[in-house]
């Protein structure tokens, strides 16, 4: 049985159809890639996966049982959490803080268990090979690739089942977003269902099992790996006359 | 990994000295202020550090300093109540009407305010959430709408502008030996909303770094759609943000009332600012996200010391808000620098 599967899935916003009819599975320990533009239908799917909105068609089903989340509490407690690309944590607040944001160690009245809290981060973030130097230290002192990755090791801490990435490498540089990349399929690994949320082919390939292809709020493809090579992939989402295009541009960008 | 591993400070991080742990505490600036003051005026005027002198601007900071605590921590939280001012007087009243007018045990009288005060509060941050509105534009209306509250009501019972008499009521000793008491260190009376002032910053410090909660009001001021998406329970712990404030201010509002056995219906107003001003000299940022209880405390000591030492040196107290502008822009320009050097970004 699948983590999640969609089916027909579909939300409008007054008049305007944000998505309709799009159907795909997660399966636990495999990468599914949501690949599109701008504008695309991306974020409003995984707005309904991770309980921020509601689908009003098709059918949502988390481990075959039909669901409709009222909140991302409800999506978190049923092991679904979602790492967003610039809002994935509080910049002002410390590594540990962040990283038990919502589900804080306490020992009796409440208190916050900070030796724990400090401790469970460190070791946490090292078990995912992120070596970090101090957990008391703000978030915002750390790179764009190391937040994404102190999210990406909390929701695996927490005993995620299901990981979306919101573009977790559109900010990064190349480096950057190998690093992100690689703890992507090292959740993958331990046994989480990931979906992988971007509009670079070159970043999904590599890691992904499944290809979901969205324009314009439709479905325009949905390809297991093996179905498809990346010259299609990146042709298929280029679409046509784009394509020309696109290619106009890479000739120039090797000139340079 | 092991557990003996964690226990080894990483070796790249070099043990900080004190003064490098001391500079990124948000209350420092505030200390630094407070002593600078207290040498000051300590140097300048003999009475300043007399007893009397001590109770004097202890006393005068010690309202101010409870409301600019329960503030600060909605700063942190990331908002603002203007009606925070205008809210002690409006408790004030609500125990004085029903008390002297209506014939209620000034205990009664004492819970019907506090039920009053927690609804404002609860009021003010329901709309503000529901709205989605800046708690500015929200509270700035619930503080006209109370002032005029304040005014009419009273005119309304009493036909003057004070409701006083306070003394005759029942239960008027018992309740001000709770509120308004004085205490005595060596021959010297203290007032008794000194040791609130202290109980309030102790509860505030503890529950902002210590609880769960805490960690809430920091993660909803700094980035409320994050915490939201890690679940935090972002409109709840808005909500009792606000109705935090409300309960300080229905503390000073009691604590005023019990002392003075009168109030005037134009009482407070104004006074919101100087919360306000108290919590940023303590370190709070006006964006949210970052601030303390105990820096909003000594930002209010501040002012009370600066406020009675100016009187004590006999100056024209038109001084005193040159003084005041001064410590907040000094206070502003520490807070953006610090901000600064902890979302900078590494790439």
């Amino acid at each position: 049985m699948s983590l999640l599967e969609v089916k027909d899935i579909g939300k409008t916003y007054g008049s305007v159809i944000a998505l309709r009819d799009v159907s795909t599975v997660v399966n636990a320990g495999e990468v599914t890639c949501v690949l599109g533009d701008n504008g695309a239908g991306k974020s409003t799917l995984i707005k309904i996966l991770a309980g921020v909105h509601q689908h009003d068609r098709g059918e949502f089903l988390v481990e075959g049982e039909p669901v409709k989340f009222a909140s991302p509490r409800e999506a978190l407690d049923r092991g679904i959490a979602t790492v967003y690309q610039d809002l994935a944590v509080v910049p002002l607040m410390s590594v540990w803080r962040n990283f038990f944001l919502g589900s804080e160690p306490t020992t009796k009245f409440g208190m916050l268990d900070r030796k724990k809290g400090r401790e469970t981060t460190k070791k946490a973030l090292s078990d995912m090979g992120i070596d970090l130097r101090d957990v008391e230290q703000p978030v915002g002192t750390l790179s764009g690739g190391e937040r994404q990755c102190v999210a990406i090791a909390r929701a695996v801490y927490f005993g995620a089942k299901v990981l979306i990435l919101d573009e977790p490498t559109a900010a990064l540089g190349v480096k950057q977003a190998g690093v992100v990349l690689k703890y992507v399929a090292q959740a993958r690994d331990r046994g989480l269902g990931v979906v992988l949320i971007t509009h670079n082919p070159h970043h999904a390939y590599p890691v992904a099992d499944r290809f979901l292809l969205l324009k314009r709020g439709a479905p325009l493809g949905s390809y297991e790996k093996k179905d498809i090579d990346i010259n299609e992939l990146t042709r298929q989402m280029a679409g046509g006359a784009e394509l020309e295009a696109l290619k106009h541009e890479l000739r120039q960008v090797e000139k340079a | 990994m092991t557990a003996a591993i964690q226990a080894q400070p990483d070796e790249r991080v070099a043990k900080k000295g004190l003064t490098d742990r001391l500079v990124v505490r948000p209350e420092i600036g505030a200390l630094l202020g407070a002593v600078l003051v207290f040498v000051f005026f300590s140097v300048v005027t003999g009475q300043f550090l007399s007893p009397l002198g001590v109770a004097t601007w202890l006393d005068d900071s010690s309202t101010l300093g409870i409301m600019a605590v329960v503030v600060a921590l909605l700063m942190v939280g990331g908002e603002f109540d203007l009606s925070a001012g205008v809210m002690t007087a409006s408790t004030s009243l609500v125990t004085a009407i029903l008390a002297t007018q209506a014939g209620w045990n000034v205990w009664l009288a004492l819970l019907a305010s506090l039920v009053f005060a927690l609804g404002v509060g609860a009021f003010n941050g329901w709309l503000v959430m529901k709205t989605g509105l800046p708690s500015f534009i929200v509270t700035l209306g619930s503080f006209l709408a109370l002032q005029g509250l304040n005014l009419g009501v009273t005119r309304l019972v009493t036909n003057t502008v004070q409701v006083s008499g306070m003394r005759s009521t029942s239960g008027y000793e018992s309740a001000g030996g709770l509120f308004a008491s004085t205490f005595s260190i060596g021959g010297t009376e203290f007032q008794s909303s000194i040791v609130w002032w202290i109980v309030v910053t102790a509860i505030a410090a503890w529950l902002l770094v210590r609880t769960r909660f805490g960690n809430w009001i920091f993660a909803v001021g700094g980035s409320q759609v994050s915490a939201r998406s890690v679940g935090v329970p972002v409109v709840r712990t808005k909500i009792l943000l606000f109705m935090g404030t409300a309960l300080g201010a229905w503390l000073v509002g009691s604590i005023n009332i019990l002392r003075f056995a009168s109030v005037q219906a134009n009482q407070g107003i104004g006074l919101e600012f100087q919360y306000i001003i108290a919590a940023v000299i303590g370190g709070c940022l006006l964006t949210g996200g970052f601030g303390s209880a105990v820096g909003a405390a000594i930002g209010a000591l501040i002012f009370g010391m600066a406020r009675q030492g100016i009187v004590f040196a006999q100056w024209n107290s038109d001084w005193f808000m040159l003084f005041l502008g001064v410590m907040l822009l000094a206070a502003v320009l520490v807070n953006n620098a610090f901000r600064r050097r902890a979302e900078r970004v590494r790439r």
